[in-house]
């Protein structure tokens, strides 16, 4: 027995599976647990307490939470289209869990039973083409809140969905385009060699050769364009309470809300796993040169958690900026996305492709990422603030109070 | 206002007296970028974050703490007095009735049994939950029969609890005339 299950998680494909099924669970935990987060540090930042009832410091929160959207009333109303209508959550959820499938967790190991020579990869599926697929699926996310939208039949939700659709297409150029210089400057699609791509030495720390050195502008897009891919604070415009009552989940109840918010936190740990993959270096400590190469089955664990904390640390920004920054209109959304990210990121993927072509050394591009920031703050239109119609419109008087 | 000023303007040109045009300040490049401002913001809330003085000092823990209230003003549950002798004040006059805007109140009046007045009631009920707790009916009573006090603990498991008779607000009476006494009657001595 102990035998089969030492040559189980010696095949890749086996560990693969062992893993897929430790990482549903740790997934669906840590969910849980940064919904309790969300909650503290929104308490937090508005002089709160924050959930503090159930356990030590309100850390068994998340299970009343969980059992109270498992015991409440699912109701399906009756106008909606009842197919779709139970698909949307599932889709949404569906979608964000089978991104982690290619998250390099640990990088390569190998266990104390194995021989030498033989080698694992620490993630579930090690494709060539991580990073596409991850594109490809993040997008998928979107029928989820457009179908929901749909389903529910109801003008509120439609508008949360339409929004939703036009706004993650719109971020998804600059997010393709960010993802296409990474992969100009490492040479690689596959994420674990992106990752060890970042092994050099970058201020005589190994390990410590993060793309967010090279570009922090593309770093800077990236996180954005994540945000309002998962539909956060301030791009959260599907879902905003004050004008869609709660957007594409209005009609929702009980545990489909439930995946919905899920979701929204699978897709968060996603898109920080990714943002730390490529330009915060991964599973990599600086300045530690045996974790970040060993393959011994110790430093693997320990890589996953120096990954878990990265992570974490990423987490916590989403939320951060959640309560700190108010939701932009819709207009600004949209120019922000196409008169801002595309031309920017486009900017980038020329310049390192120039710098790829001319084979001059990485660090020129931290040139011209300060050329670009110099360049958008002496093009960036004079005069006053342009506030939706007014910019069309002749000014008109205003009056002012008393 | 100088006199001279006055003359110059027209008397009826609205724009030049009442109206001004307010245009939006010109923003620096900074300020355009946006991103400065965003770190700005962050690193106020980042500060909040650890103020746990402040938290301790506003924050009131409901259970445990509560919160100080002006007894005198507070507008709760409400409450039928009685007078000295016991008996409920109030005359079923219905103004209280007539007055409440969420028409939670039922009177029913009958002859009163005692000299020293004509009516009194045989039923009183409030609806609590419709209750908008407005005061109106203080404001109303001529023998101050009915006040609001400070008790919000209003817990009930059916609606048809939460529909208070007499002899309810009259416990009520008892229940919090240490807290708030009975204000000295207005008129007849009741």
């Amino acid at each position: 027995m102990l035998d089969w299950i030492k040559s189980v998680l010696s095949d890749q494909f086996g560990f693969g599976i062992v893993l897929m099924a430790v990482l549903l669970v740790a997934i669906l935990t840590a969910v849980a647990y940064s919904i309790l987060l969300e909650r503290k540090v929104s308490a937090w930042i508005q002089d709160r307490f924050g959930p503090n009832r159930v356990g030590p410091y309100g850390l068994l929160q998340p299970v009343a939470d969980g059992l109270k959207m498992l015991l409440k009333e699912d109701i399906i109303p009756r106008n909606v289209d009842r197919a779709l209508f139970i698909l949307a959550p599932w889709m949404i959820f569906v979608v964000a869990m089978v991104g982690f499938a290619v998250i390099p967790w640990g990088g390569q190991f190998r266990w104390p039973w194995m021989d030498e020579g033989e080698i694992l990869q620490a993630q579930v599926a090690s494709i060539d083409i991580g990073l596409l697929y991850i594109l490809a699926v993040s997008s998928l996310g979107v029928y989820g809140v457009v179908l929901g939208g749909w389903a529910s039949n109801n003008k509120y939700s439609f508008y949360g969905g339409m929004r939703a659709a036009a706004q993650m297409l719109s971020y998804e150029v600059p997010m393709g385009m960010v993802i296409l210089t990474v992969i100009l400057a490492t040479g690689h699609v596959r994420l674990e060699s992106m990752v060890v791509a970042q092994t050099g030495t970058f201020f005589g720390l190994h390990g410590f050769d993060w793309m967010f050195w090279y570009h922090p502008i593309g770093a800077l897009l990236l996180f954005i364009s994540a945000l309002a891919e998962a539909n956060r604070t301030p791009f959260d415009l599907a879902e905003c309470e004050q004008e869609l009552v709660g957007g594409y989940h209005t009609e929702y109840s009980a545990m489909k809300m439930g995946l919905f918010f899920l979701a929204e936190y699978a897709h968060m740990i996603t898109s920080s796993a990714l943002i730390v993959a490529l330009f915060f270096g991964g599973y990599l400590l600086p300045g530690w040169s045996w974790l970040n190469t060993s393959e011994s089955a110790l430093a693997m664990f320990c890589r996953v958690g120096v990954f878990g904390f990265k992570i974490l640390f990423v987490i916590f920004v989403y939320m951060w900026i959640r309560w700190t920054i108010p939701r932009f209109r819709y207009d600004q959304l949209m120019r922000i996305a196409w008169k801002g990210f595309v031309p920017i990121s486009m900017a980038l993927v020329v310049l390192q492709g120039i710098v790829v072509y001319a084979e001059w050394p990485q660090w020129v591009t931290i040139l011209g990422n300060v050329a670009v920031v110099l360049v958008v703050a002496a093009a960036m239109p004079r005069g006053r603030p342009v506030t939706g119609r007014q910019a069309s419109l002749e000014r008109k008087v205003q009056v002012s109070g008393g | 206002m100088d006199s001279d000023q006055v003359e110059q303007r027209p008397a009826r040109d609205w724009k030049a007296t009442d109206v001004i045009c307010v245009d939006q300040p010109e923003l620096t490049t900074a300020e355009r970028l946006y991103l400065p401002q965003v770190f700005g913001g962050l690193a106020t809330t980042f500060r909040h974050m650890f103020k746990k003085r402040v938290r301790e000092q506003t924050v009131v823990q409901y259970p445990e703490q509560k919160r100080e209230m002006r007894k005198e003003i507070y507008r709760g549950v409400h409450r039928l007095n009685r007078d000295e002798q016991g008996r409920v004040a109030c005359v079923a006059c219905f103004m209280c009735e007539t007055a409440c805007p969420a028409h939670c109140i039922h009177i029913e009046g009958a002859l009163s049994p005692w000299e020293d007045r004509e009516k009194y009631p045989i039923k009183f009920d409030i609806d609590e939950l419709r209750c908008i707790y407005c005061g109106m009916c203080e404001e109303a009573c001529p023998v101050d029969a009915i006040e609001l006090t400070p008790e919000y603990h209003l817990v009930g498991s059916t609606r048809d609890e939460m529909i208070y008779d007499r002899e309810k607000l009259l416990m009520v009476y008892d229940r919090t005339k240490e807290d708030k006494p009975r204000k000295g009657p207005a008129v007849t001595g009741y």
